[in-house]
C-alpha cells in the first residue's frame, strides 16, 4: 500500500475532547504539558493510530505548548506512529524470552501468510508485521500486541485464528 | 508453601474488584497509618529493610528519608510501573490481578511521605492495565480514600495514573520524571537527586511497584515482622518473573533465601526444564544482569548453594556470579545460542538507548553489529577483543546506567561462552541456520573448537 503523501482527517470530536480535558485535569493547572503521552494516546487511537505534522500541530495547540515540544516527543517513543499503519498492526515482541520461544519462526509465518516483508502493509490495509522490543510477556511467549491488547502463546494456529477474527471484525482494538 | 504477602490474596474471586478487596482486609493500612505519625511509618518500612524491588535493590526506607520535607514544596510520590527489562513481568501481574494493593500502597506511602499528589507510571504497551488502574483509582475515589480529607482525617491526596508510550529508558527515574512532565525521556544528571528536585523541580520519590505493594503489609505487621520474612539482608518474599526453556513460566512470589536449585525444579515453582533438556544458562535478574552458566548456576565458585538473595546471586561479582536485579529469571536450554541471544540483548540496548551519551548512543550500536556479523557467519577473530574493548568503555561513561546494562550482558557472556563465539568465527558455515544449535547443540560440536589452535 502507497503510504506517503497520505492527507490525514483531522477530527477533535466532543467526546475526545472531554476526554483530553479529563487528562489535562490531572495535572497542575500551569503543567498542561504534563498530559502530553497520556494526550498523544488518545488522539492517535482516535485517528487511524497515526499522528501527522498537522494532528501534532493541534496536539500542540490543545496543550498551548510549541508544535516543537510536541514533535521531538512523538519521534522519541516507539508507540507513536508518523506515518499510516495497518488497521490490524500485529507488533510481536522480538526480545530474548519470545526469541527462546520461537518467535523468529512466527514472524516468518506471519509474513509469509500476508504475503508482506517485516513492516510492509499489505495491500487491502488490513495487516502488518513488526517486530518490537520487550513487552513485558516474557512467561507467556511467543506474543504479540495488537491494539491495547496482548495475544499471547501463540501457535501459528491461534495466530490464524486471530487473522480471520480480524477479518470477521471480530477483534476490539481499543478499550474506550 | 513459602510466605506469601503480595500474592496472598490472589485468587480470592473477584479480588480485583473495591468490594471483595475491602471485604478481605484491603485498605485497613490506610485507618492505622492514618492514626500514625508520617515519621514512624518511614522508620518502620527502614526496620523492615526492605530493598527496592524495581532491579537496583536501594533500601526503601533510607530512600523515603531522603525526601526534601524542611523547603516547604509539594512533595510527590511516583509509582514505577514502566516495567520493561526484558525477562520482567511480575508488577504487570500484580496491577492487573490486584489492583487495589497497588493504590493501597501507594496512599500509605504518600501519606508517610506528606505527598498530596503523586502518580503511577505506567508502560504505553500496558494499555488495558492502565485502565484497570483508572477504574481502581475512580472506585478508590468513590469510597473515600482518595482525594480532600480522607475518611476524616484531614489529609489531602489525588492520585492519578500516566501512560509512558514505549521506551525502556523511562524505567530509569529520572527519565520517567522528564516523560511524565510531558517531555523525552532523557535522563537528568545526579545530583540533585528527585528526592531533593524531582518533578516539576519538587521533592519526589519514585518506587517500584512492587515495592509500594509491599508497604501495607508493614505497616500492618511492623517493620520487624518483615525482616524476620526471608534470609540476612535480603529481607521479605519477592516476585519472580520465570521464563524461558521451564515447564512453568509464570510469576511467582518467594521468600527469599530458597535456594535456586529449589526455585528451579520444584513443582510449586518453574516445575524443572521443558522437555527435560539441559541447563545451559541462567539470567537471573533480568537481561541486564551477568548472564550464568550451567555449572555455576545451583553453586557458587565457593562451592556452596546459589540461593535466592541479593548476596548469593552476586557471590563471586562479576567473575563467577551475577545479581537479583529485578528477578526476570530467564532459563535457557542446550538448544539456544548464546551468541544469538546476546545479539539480541544488544540490539534491545541499542534501540532503547536515549541516545544523551556518546558511549552509549554509539557503543550499543556497534556491540549490536559486531554480534550481528559474528552471529551470521562474518566475525572475524579480532572481533571477540573488540567487543570486550567496547563494553568496557561504556560502562562507567554514561549518565544514567543504560550503559551498564548494555555492556554486562555482553561481559557475561564472552567470559563463560567464549568458546562460543570462536565457534562462531571459525566455522561459519555450520552456524548459517538461526537455528544451529536447536539442530545441533554445542555440546555436541565443542570438541571441533578445543582441538584446533588458532
Amino acid at each position: 500500500m502507497e503510504i506517503s503523501n497520505i492527507k490525514q482527517e483531522i477530527n477533535i470530536t466532543e467526546a475526545l475532547m472531554t476526554r483530553i480535558n479529563e487528562l489535562i485535569s490531572h495535572y497542575p493547572a500551569d503543567k498542561k504539558k504534563s498530559a502530553l503521552l497520556p494526550v498523544l494516546h488518545e488522539v492517535q487511537d482516535a485517528h487511524h493510530n497515526w499522528l501527522s505534522v498537522e494532528l501534532q500541530q493541534k496536539v500542540a495547540e490543545i496543550l498551548e505548548i510549541l508544535p516543537i515540544e510536541v514533535y521531538e516527543v512523538v519521534t522519541f517513543y516507539t508507540m507513536f506512529n508518523t506515518k499510516p499503519v495497518a488497521k490490524y498492526m500485529f507488533e510481536f515482541c522480538r526480545t530474548s524470552c519470545c526469541a527462546t520461544r520461537g518467535v523468529e519462526d512466527l514472524m516468518d509465518y506471519a509474513c509469509s501468510k500476508l504475503g508482506v516483508k517485516e513492516g510492509e502493509i499489505t495491500s487491502d490495509g488490513l495487516f502488518q508485521v513488526v517486530g518490537v522490543e520487550c513487552l513485558g510477556a516474557c512467561g507467556y511467549a511467543p506474543m504479540l500486541q495488537l491494539g491495547d491488547f496482548y495475544h499471547e502463546k501463540l501457535s501459528k494456529e491461534s495466530f490464524d485464528t486471530l487473522i480471520e477474527d480480524c477479518k470477521a471484525e471480530k477483534i476490539t482494538l481499543h478499550d474506550k | 508453601m513459602g510466605k506469601k504477602i503480595l500474592l496472598d490474596k490472589i485468587n480470592i474471586p473477584g479480588i480485583k474488584t473495591y468490594e471483595v478487596y475491602r471485604e478481605n482486609g484491603g485498605y485497613k493500612s490506610v485507618e492505622k497509618a492514618l492514626t500514625m505519625q508520617p515519621d514512624d511509618i518511614t522508620e518502620e518500612v527502614k526496620a523492615s529493610g526492605l530493598r527496592g524491588r524495581g532491579g537496583a535493590g536501594f533500601p526503601m526506607g533510607m530512600k523515603w528519608s531522603f525526601i526534601d520535607k524542611k523547603s516547604g514544596k509539594p512533595r510527590h510520590l511516583v509509582c514505577n510501573a514502566d516495567e520493561s527489562e526484558p525477562g520482567t513481568f511480575k508488577d504487570r501481574y500484580l496491577m492487573e490481578h490486584i489492583p487495589h494493593l497497588l493504590i493501597e500502597g501507594m496512599i500509605t506511602s504518600s501519606f508517610a511521605l506528606g505527598a498530596n499528589l503523586s502518580y503511577i507510571y505506567i508502560r504505553g504497551e500496558y494499555m488495558w492495565i492502565y485502565k484497570i488502574l483508572e477504574k481502581a483509582i475512580k472506585e478508590a475515589y468513590a469510597s473515600g480514600w482518595l482525594g480532600k480529607n480522607i475518611k476524616g482525617s484531614g489529609y489531602d491526596l489525588d492520585l492519578y495514573v500516566h501512560v509512558g508510550a514505549g521506551a525502556y529508558i523511562c524505567g530509569e527515574e529520572t527519565a520517567l520524571i522528564e516523560s511524565l512532565e510531558g517531555k523525552r525521556g532523557n535522563p537528568r544528571i545526579k545530583p540533585p537527586f528527585p528526592a531533593i528536585s524531582g518533578l516539576w523541580a519538587n521533592p519526589t520519590v519514585v518506587n517500584n511497584v512492587e515495592s509500594i505493594a509491599a508497604v501495607p503489609w508493614i505497616v500492618m505487621n511492623s517493620g520487624a515482622e518483615y525482616a524476620k520474612i526471608g534470609l540476612e539482608r535480603s529481607t521479605g518474599t519477592k516476585l519472580i518473573s520465570a521464563s524461558g526453556h521451564i515447564k512453568n513460566p509464570g510469576v511467582y512470589e518467594i521468600e527469599m533465601g530458597i535456594t535456586v536449585e529449589e526455585f528451579m525444579n520444584s513443582d510449586e515453582y518453574c516445575g524443572g526444564m521443558m522437555d527435560d533438556r539441559p541447563l545451559k544458562a541462567l539470567v537471573p535478574g533480568g537481561s541486564s544482569v551477568p548472564i550464568l552458566p550451567a555449572h555455576l548456576i545451583y553453586k557458587t565458585a565457593a562451592g556452596t548453594d546459589r540461593l535466592m538473595t541479593y548476596e548469593s546471586l552476586s557471590d563471586g561479582g562479576f567473575v563467577s556470579g551475577s545479581m537479583l536485579g529485578s528477578g526476570g529469571f530467564i532459563v535457557y536450554n542446550d538448544t539456544t545460542c548464546i551468541v544469538r541471544n546476546t545479539w539480541n540483548f544488544s540490539r534491545f540496548y541499542h534501540h532503547e538507548s536515549c541516545g544523551q551519551c556518546t558511549p552509549c548512543r554509539e557503543g550499543t550500536g556497534w556491540l549490536e553489529k559486531i554480534l550481528w556479523r559474528i552471529e551470521n557467519g562474518q566475525g572475524r577473530e579480532e572481533d571477540i577483543d573488540l567487543l570486550w574493548n567496547i563494553q568496557s568503555k561504556i560502562e562507567g561513561n554514561t549518565i544514567c546506567p543504560l550503559g551498564d546494562a548494555a555492556s554486562w550482558p555482553v561481559a557475561a557472556a564472552i567470559r563463560h561462552f567464549r568458546e562460543e563465539f570462536d565457534y562462531h568465527v571459525r566455522f561459519p558455515e555450520k552456524i548459517k541456520d538461526r537455528n544451529h544449535f536447536v539442530n545441533e547443540p554445542f555440546s555436541k560440536v565443542q570438541h571441533l573448537i578445543s582441538k584446533q589452535t588458532v
